[in-house]
């Protein structure tokens, strides 16, 4: 070891990397399979109708379910291509 | 009224038979009749783990096709009063086991026994998902890495919609961590996910810390499930664990790293 690495931040330790990803994952996979089964699929229609008009990249449809006490509420969000 | 108990994991390789004839073994040596299942269809293991490979003649399809009946395919361990063994068939017909089928056996099982542990079979395929159909409870075995701690969570989510009393509207089943592998020397060094950081991701209640421990190996090598070799720490936890199970309130144990000092070294060998 150098000098000068004694001033370097130490790198993280190998288990926080760990389990920083893993909550990163695992929340996103539980929101993606508390979603009815038809999600996904309406996901790629919405897309698709859009398509029909602007040419828009995968990410252009977000779609966020949340739930509040007995309702559902479906949050979509379609960001349309700057015009160029 | 017997209770069905399903031992799951999603990822395979992190312990599960070793835990289900551990925690088979254990209830029979407290006193409880108990019947251990293998549900992997076409890779029988149970069979081996528990030391009774050579006495099979009849197994589970057998008995959900009315080839053989359940008193002719369990077989009686040779160590522990109260426990028979239920193996899987090697056939690759992984249809074999039908809904109907698992429910006959079960149903006729329940007759008899006060527990019934059921080995899944790694994956989410239909022989995991039968093991867990007709569950009453569920003990999730996690190794602290990664992709165990994700297929865990994966698997929590299916024991949570896609069992018996789910369907029926009873909500999900109460699921248990065991974590398996579990080394706190590595933990100290940051090296691997600590017993709490895997509790805080998957958010379940935690059943038992089974350290990394040859003892395991051992077990396995011989056929002698490691709740017999109570010199070991392994076998020690597991027993600590069918007691948690069985409602008594215990110590973890074996979570900390017992470092060794000077005077330590010089005497404790």
């Amino acid at each position: 070891m150098g000098f000068f690495d004694l001033f370097r931040t130490p790198k993280p330790k190998s288990a926080s990397v760990a389990k920083e990803r893993l909550q990163v994952i695992v929340t996103r996979e539980r929101a993606h399979r508390s979603g009815p089964d038809y999600l996904p699929k309406l996901h790629q229609d919405i897309l698709a109708v859009i398509r029909k008009y602007v040419q828009v990249g995968d990410d252009a449809v977000q779609m966020n379910l949340e739930r509040e006490g007995n309702r559902e509420i479906l949050e979509l969000n379609i960001i349309l291509p700057e015009k160029g | 009224m017997a209770r069905v108990v399903v031992i799951t994991s999603g990822k395979g390789g992190v312990g599960k038979t070793t835990t289900a004839a551990a925690i088979a073994t254990g209830l029979a040596m407290r006193g409880h009749k108990t019947a251990v299942i293998d549900f992997d269809v076409g890779l029988r293991n149970l069979d081996l783990i528990m030391g009774c490979e050579r006495r099979v003649v009849y197994d589970f399809v057998n008995v959900i096709n009315g080839d053989a009946n359940l008193r002719q395919a369990l077989i009686k361990d040779k160590r522990a009063d109260n426990l028979f063994i239920l193996p899987a068939s090697q056939t690759r017909d992984k249809d074999a086991l039908t809904t109907e089928g698992v429910e006959k056996v079960l149903t006729e099982l329940a007759e008899e026994f006060e527990y019934i542990v059921c080995d899944s079979p790694a994956g989410i395929e239909r022989g995991a998902l039968m093991a867990a159909y007709f569950a009453d409870e569920a003990i999730v075995v996690t190794n602290p890495e990664v992709s165990s701690v994700r297929d865990s969570d994966r698997m929590l989510g299916i024991l949570s919609s896609k069992t018996r009393k789910a369907e029926q509207g009873e909500g999900a089943i109460p699921a248990r961590l065991l974590l398996t592998r579990y080394s706190p020397a590595r933990v100290d060094k940051g090296e691997m996910l600590s017993v709490e950081d895997v509790q805080e991701i998957l958010s379940i209640d935690l059943l038992g810390v089974i350290p990394e421990s040859q003892a395991v190996l051992n077990a396995s090598n011989s056929g002698v499930p490691v709740v017999h070799e109570d010199g070991s720490e392994a076998g020690q936890a597991y027993l600590d664990a069918v007691a948690r199970f069985l409602g008594e309130d215990r110590p973890h144990r074996f979570l900390v790293n017992e470092k060794k000092g000077f005077f330590g070294r010089l005497f404790g060998g």
